[in-house]
């Protein structure tokens, strides 16, 4: 079963709230009835998700774009009026209130905005207070609990209470008790948007060092675009309850499906998106070596500039830089082979390695951890991407306008 | 249309159903007699029992413990005060029937007002019960007191629990329904059952409002029991009835003074000692 692969699939969900929920459904799926004309609030309309495993995905929208609930509903705090959600391919829409408190306590784990710490209880009691729950016993739980303060930064706080703590720290406590429960799915309800702006950033870099290790599935809310884009491996849009896009950072900044998303997007940083695996460069195919034969040759050699050269099974091998002078002889491009380059993996961030790649034309390497190459970097590449995301569109470009701009597809096959 | 005639049936038809009820519930009656008098006695006797020295040092050293330097001065002050008008076993007989009845009331009120609380049913059931409750004049509380109980001890703690339950059941409602949201749904997120967010975090997070209810409800008890003096409750509502009926108004005013005193009393101790106890604090 395809759903089986997935950490989160959701299906054809709706929420109505209103004096008939279910009949109103009838009609809006029976297409007989539009959602605006059923007579209820329509929270959430037809949504469609699937969420990859050790993957965070951001839910970004307005207040009252049906984020939260969305959220909620993902661990049926809110249930569904509709529709199907499947955690690691159980359907979880069904599932009893036994069954539920089980799913809860084992399978998914949440943060909160304002982060719904007890006020009674210490650090170490709030942190261990799912374990309790779950029937864990006192001695494991408060091992586990203070493991969990430790890997958030917040050791020796576990005998204080909630009240003795900065926001910031409140909240790394709500992270702590939601880690603690081992749980493969985070949710995260505009877990940072409570939090100062230094801090906010800096909880979002614990974040992402903490999944470095942890690969959760975490499904993250927030309404700030450059939150969404520094976190996100992938970003959902919300608009009165209807995903209207749902990608990649850097196709939703480069190719935004309608102008609502193109205005939401309007405030990311790209160089917060741009990764090196979606920017490389089409026009420069990598030359394959293998043994005495040149195969794949540049089209067109007099543009000039670095060239990677492979093996036979697609790994890197060096670069060469001036292309125009050599003919097809395999001897040659051996000895012309250069190990001056910057490797870069696919998922890096490309923004750092700019100044390197204008000033000294060190060319830029995309290359997997097994050393496969994925593609070269190239000034021309970047500008592409920037001039994408100017919000000035070409007219060539606004003929074919796509939901998915097709360079980014094929960039990201290529990535993997 | 004569009217004396119809009121005349309406309080003959009152009158029958006391009657029926009073007779086909005896039992019912001598079991809350028996609860009333079970907590009360041994309680007055108690008071009486020790000296009233004891009484004032245990006083300045719980006021020192709860409230530091002033609440042990007003604890000391206010009971020798007590003593000086030759009160005292009159304040310590009402002081009984005080929490007698705030007991009984708590016992039932917090509750019933959790129940409230968490079914919107009793909440629709009790909602306009309580607010007759609250309306109803202390005075009238009385008739059906005494028709049920007769007169003495027992049917003036009963009256004094009618009138003193409504806002410890209220208040505690409140302060369930009160709890952020969000705290219960992250009760709810990692798998806790109603009773375990009810009691895990709904009751310590509603303590204050809960703890102003119990204040509330001692406060309005010892009012209450001032009152039903006059259905042969006993105590410094006894002292002020009698210097009213002979006209000792300087007596009377002594007595007043009494309650006040204890009424304040009671009021700083257990706000302090609530605060003391708060699980949120």
């Amino acid at each position: 079963m395809e759903s089986s692969e997935l950490a989160i699939e959701i299906r054809d969900l709706y929420k109505l709230y209103g004096p008939k929920p279910e009949a109103a459904l009838g009609h809006i799926r029976s297409r007989s009835m539009r959602p605006e004309d059923s007579g209820h609030f329509v929270a959430l309309n037809n949504v469609n998700l699937a969420i990859e495993p050790g993957k965070i995905c951001v839910i970004m929208g307005l207040s009252g774009s049906g984020k939260s609930t969305l959220l909620r509903c993902i661990n049926r705090l809110i249930d569904p009026t509709g529709g199907q959600i499947f955690i690691q391919g159980h359907e979880i829409t069904h599932a009893s209130t036994k069954e539920l408190r089980r799913i809860r306590s084992s399978k998914i784990s949440m943060v909160f905005q304002h982060f719904a710490l007890l006020p009674h209880m210490t650090v170490l009691d709030n942190v261990a207070f799912g374990l309790r729950i779950a029937g864990i016993s006192r001695k494991e739980r408060r091992d586990r609990a203070a493991h969990a303060l430790e890997l958030v930064g917040l050791s020796g706080w576990n005998d204080r209470k909630p009240s003795n703590l900065s926001g910031g720290m409140r909240q790394r406590v709500g992270l702590a008790r939601a880690l603690v429960m081992d749980t493969p799915v985070l949710l995260m309800d505009e877990p940072f948007s409570a939090l100062d702006p230094l801090i906010r950033e800096e909880m979002q870099q614990e974040l992402l060092r903490l999944q470095n290790t942890l690969n959760k599935t975490i499904v993250f809310v927030t309404h700030d675009p450059n939150e969404a884009a520094t976190l996100g491996n992938r970003i959902a849009i919300l608009l009165k309850g209807e995903v209207v896009q749902y990608g990649r950072p850097l196709d939703i900044v480069i190719s935004p499906a309608n102008d609502y998303v193109r205005d939401f997007v309007r405030g990311i940083n790209v160089f917060n998106v741009l990764s090196a695996g979606q920017i490389v460069d089409p026009a420069r195919p990598p030359v394959v070596l293998t043994g005495t034969s040149v195969t794949s040759l540049p089209i067109s050699r007099s543009t000039a500039g670095p060239v990677a050269v492979t093996d036979g099974t697609g790994r890197i091998l060096g670069v060469v830089e001036k292309t125009a002078s050599l003919g097809a002889s395999a001897a040659d491009w051996q000895s012309a082979l250069s190990q001056d380059y910057i490797r870069i993996a696919p998922d890096q961030l490309v923004a750092p390695f700019l100044e390197e790649l204008s000033r000294n034309g060190r060319p830029l390497v995309v290359v997997r951890d097994d050393d496969s190459l994925v593609g070269v970097v190239t000034g021309s590449s970047v500008l592409k991407a920037l001039a994408a995301n100017s919000g000035v569109k070409s007219k060539c470009e606004e003929a074919r306008q796509q939901p998915e701009s097709k360079s980014a597809m094929a960039a990201e096959q290529r990535a993997g | 249309m004569d009217f004396t005639d119809f009121a005349m049936q309406v309080a003959s038809a009152i009158d029958n159903f006391t009657n029926y009820v009073s007779q086909k519930f005896g039992a019912v009656f001598d079991f809350i007699s028996a609860i009333i008098l079970g907590i009360n006695d041994p309680l007055t006797a108690a008071l009486n029992f020790v000296p009233a020295w004891l009484v004032i040092v245990i006083a300045v050293i719980g006021g020192f413990a709860a409230g530091r330097l002033p609440l042990a001065l007003l604890g000391g002050l206010g009971l020798a005060f007590i003593l000086a008008m030759n009160l005292w076993s009159a304040a310590m007989v009402t002081f009984s029937l005080v929490l007698t009845a705030a007991l009984i009331s708590l016992a039932i009120g917090i509750p019933l007002g959790t129940l409230i609380a968490e079914s919107k049913r009793m909440n629709a059931v009790f909602e306009p019960i309580l607010d007759f409750m609250q309306t109803m004049p202390a005075f009238v509380l009385l008739v059906p007191a005494v028709f049920f109980f007769g007169v003495g001890v027992v049917p003036g703690v009963v009256a004094t629990i009618f009138f003193a339950m409504p806002l410890p059941i209220r208040l505690t409602a409140h302060g369930l329904k009160m709890v952020e949201p969000e705290v219960i749904e992250a009760g709810e997120a990692f798998g806790a059952s109603r009773m375990t967010i009810l009691f895990f975090i709904k009751l310590p997070l509603a303590f204050k409002s809960i703890m102003a209810g119990v204040n509330q409800c001692i406060m309005m008890s010892l009012s209450m029991v001032i009152i039903a003096s006059m259905i042969g409750a006993g105590g410094l509502g006894d002292e002020i009835i009698r210097s009213i009926s002979r006209l000792q108004v300087g007596r009377g005013v002594e007595a007043g003074l009494v309650v006040v005193i204890l009424a304040i009393l009671i009021d700083r101790f257990t706000r302090r000692i609530s605060q003391k106890i708060d699980p949120t604090a």
